[in-house]
């Protein structure tokens, strides 16, 4: 696929159905298509390209996850509703950060964000961000034992060579003890 | 059965690892008991947050990695340069632009503010006082007592050392029995004042009464030489005079008395205070307590100020109505006599010049000893 096509957007059912299917591909060619709207949106809202960067990725974060829950509606075109997530997210930040100056320079036609989406959305962030916090204390070799096994599915055998362990019921106890602490440290936040 | 063991054996039964017979027995335990049953749900939940977590994780990394192709730079230029600088400008800053304007135009009010060029700010604050000294007008009424009491003490010697006295403005005479009106600040402060007409004679006076809310005050004459003024030529009007009604003052702004005309310009004076008139007449400093006649001579105000900043600027004068009320206080309040203003004037089909004849003596000089 030549750069220029990869770049075109692509129509609203083939992003859903790629959304659907975990391509790769169309998720960048989503995240091409509609990232200088959203960069423009927020250039010209007193923000950085950063700020663009993460409100966008947190937007594409919302339409995947309410994609694969299955009930995405594709009431208006999947262009406005992005726009319209990121206009949101980016006033809540500009309140937050005590930057609204109460207007919004507008760059598009949005609509009215469904705010359970938002919400759903904000609960999976906590929990996302105490995981990441418990994970991160827990330290070495447990966050490693834990990722390999419980999230990249590696076998007890491939974990056990790694960290020479001689036997894999020592391997095993040590993985169960590291998931108490890790569920110690999850629940304690 | 440890936690470590039922841990392990919950592991087993999620991921389908025990067999139809084992499966089977452990359903039953679950089943019978509540706490193993917790257990495997606790357990299926946090290893599904634990996998959300990795998922969210790589898709962030696609995510940043599909980002990091892009030219954001070049996208920014593409339509960050389309509209003009002075738009981007505005677009990016215009809240602190605003903020910055409206502190610039509050800079520059408070500048005209305090250079007293903003005229519409505080009209009263533009009007000066005629008189020569201006001062407070603050507990008006106990200070005036303790003059009276030291000008009691003088009223033995009645001859009057003049070079002692200021002229400090003018006073006319509102009864034969020497009630003098003035405004009350020609003699704030004061701790003497004398009268003196343009024939030359001379009284020691004490205040009376005070009156701040209308800068009117009551003098009487105390000096033993004194016996009577005769009839007043004026008369006091009680009720409102006309607007465009020729007007004329006799005060005393120099040694000698002075004459000057004009109009009633309005029925408020500065700031739509309706203490007073608006005069377009000459007033300076010493006409203050000047007696405002109409053509008729009749009493209409007392001029007591003027704009400031114009010398021919309009003078004000507090209404007659106010001297009406000021003199009902006084005998309210005071043990002194009531005295009643005269309504009628004499001068009504006088020349002026005849006018101003009749009326020069009840007219005088008040001046302060400090």
């Amino acid at each position: 696929m030549s750069k220029h096509i990869s770049i075109s957007a692509p129509t609203d059912n083939e992003a859903i159905l790629g959304i659907l299917n975990n391509s790769e591909s169309m998720l960048k060619r989503i995240y091409i298509a509609y990232f200088p709207m959203v960069l423009q949106l927020v250039i010209s809202n007193n923000g950085s390209d950063d700020d663009a960067k993460d409100i966008y990725q947190e937007a594409i974060i919302v339409l995947y996850n309410k994609v694969k829950a299955g009930n995405f509606e594709l009431s208006s075109k999947l262009k406005t509703y992005i726009y319209s997530v990121c206009r949101r997210l980016w006033l809540k930040r500009l309140s937050q950060m005590s930057r609204y100056g109460g207007d919004i320079h507008d760059i598009q036609e949005y609509l009215p964000v469904n705010e359970d989406d938002l919400l759903s959305h904000e609960e999976k962030d906590i929990q996302f961000n105490k995981m990441e916090g418990a994970l991160s204390v827990l330290g070495e070799p447990c966050k490693t034992i834990i990722e390999d096994f419980y999230i990249h599915n590696r076998s007890m055998q491939e974990i056990c060579e790694k960290f020479g362990y001689t036997n894999a019921d020592n391997a095993k106890t040590q993985k169960y003890k590291c998931l108490q602490r890790l569920k110690k440290l999850f629940f304690q936040q | 059965m440890s936690d470590i063991e039922l841990l392990s054996v919950i592991e087993r039964y999620l991921n389908g690892e025990m067999s139809a017979d084992e499966r089977a027995r452990f359903e039953m335990l679950r089943h019978d008991n509540p706490t193993v049953d917790s257990r495997v749900i606790e357990h299926q939940q946090f290893t599904e947050r634990l996998k959300q977590y990795g998922e969210r994780v790589e898709f962030e990394g696609m995510l940043n990695a599909i980002h990091n192709e892009i030219d954001v730079q070049a996208l920014k230029d593409e339509f960050v340069h389309h509209p003009s600088p002075i738009v981007r400008i505005w677009r990016n800053h215009h809240s602190k632009i605003s903020l910055a304007a409206s502190v610039a135009i509050f800079a520059a009010l408070s500048t005209l503010f305090f250079a007293g060029l903003l005229k519409t700010q505080n009209q009263q604050s533009e009007v000066v006082a005629l008189s020569s000294k201006v001062n407070r007008v603050e507990s008006a009424n106990a200070k005036l007592k303790i003059q009276t009491d030291k000008l009691i003490t003088i009223v033995g010697a009645s001859k009057i050392d003049q070079s002692k006295y200021t002229p400090s403005g003018t006073g006319f005479a509102i009864s034969s029995d020497g009630y003098i009106v003035t405004a009350l600040h020609v003699i704030n402060g004061a701790d003497s004042v004398t009268i003196q007409n343009s024939n030359g004679d001379a009284y020691h006076v004490k205040a009376v009464y005070a009156d701040p809310g209308s800068d009117i005050a009551v003098l009487k004459i105390v000096d033993p030489s004194f016996k009577s003024l005769g009839a007043l030529p004026y008369g006091f009007k009680k009720s409102k005079a006309d607007l465009g009604e020729d007007v004329f003052t006799v005060g005393y702004p120099l040694d000698d008395m002075v004459y000057d005309k004009g109009y009633l310009s309005s029925f408020t004076g500065s700031n739509g205070d309706s203490l007073r008139y608006r005069v377009a007449i000459k007033a300076s400093f010493g006409n203050s307590g000047s007696p405002l006649l109409d053509e008729r001579g009749n009493i209409i105000g007392i001029i007591n100020s003027k704009q400031a900043q114009a010398p021919d600027g309009p003078a004000f004068a507090v209404k007659s109505k106010y001297l009406y009320r000021a003199l009902a206080a006084m005998s309210a309040d005071t043990a002194n006599k009531k005295v009643s203003l005269a309504s009628k004037s004499v001068l009504a089909n006088m020349s002026r010049t005849q006018q101003i004849k009749r009326l020069q003596n009840y007219i005088f000089n008040v001046k302060v000893n400090n």
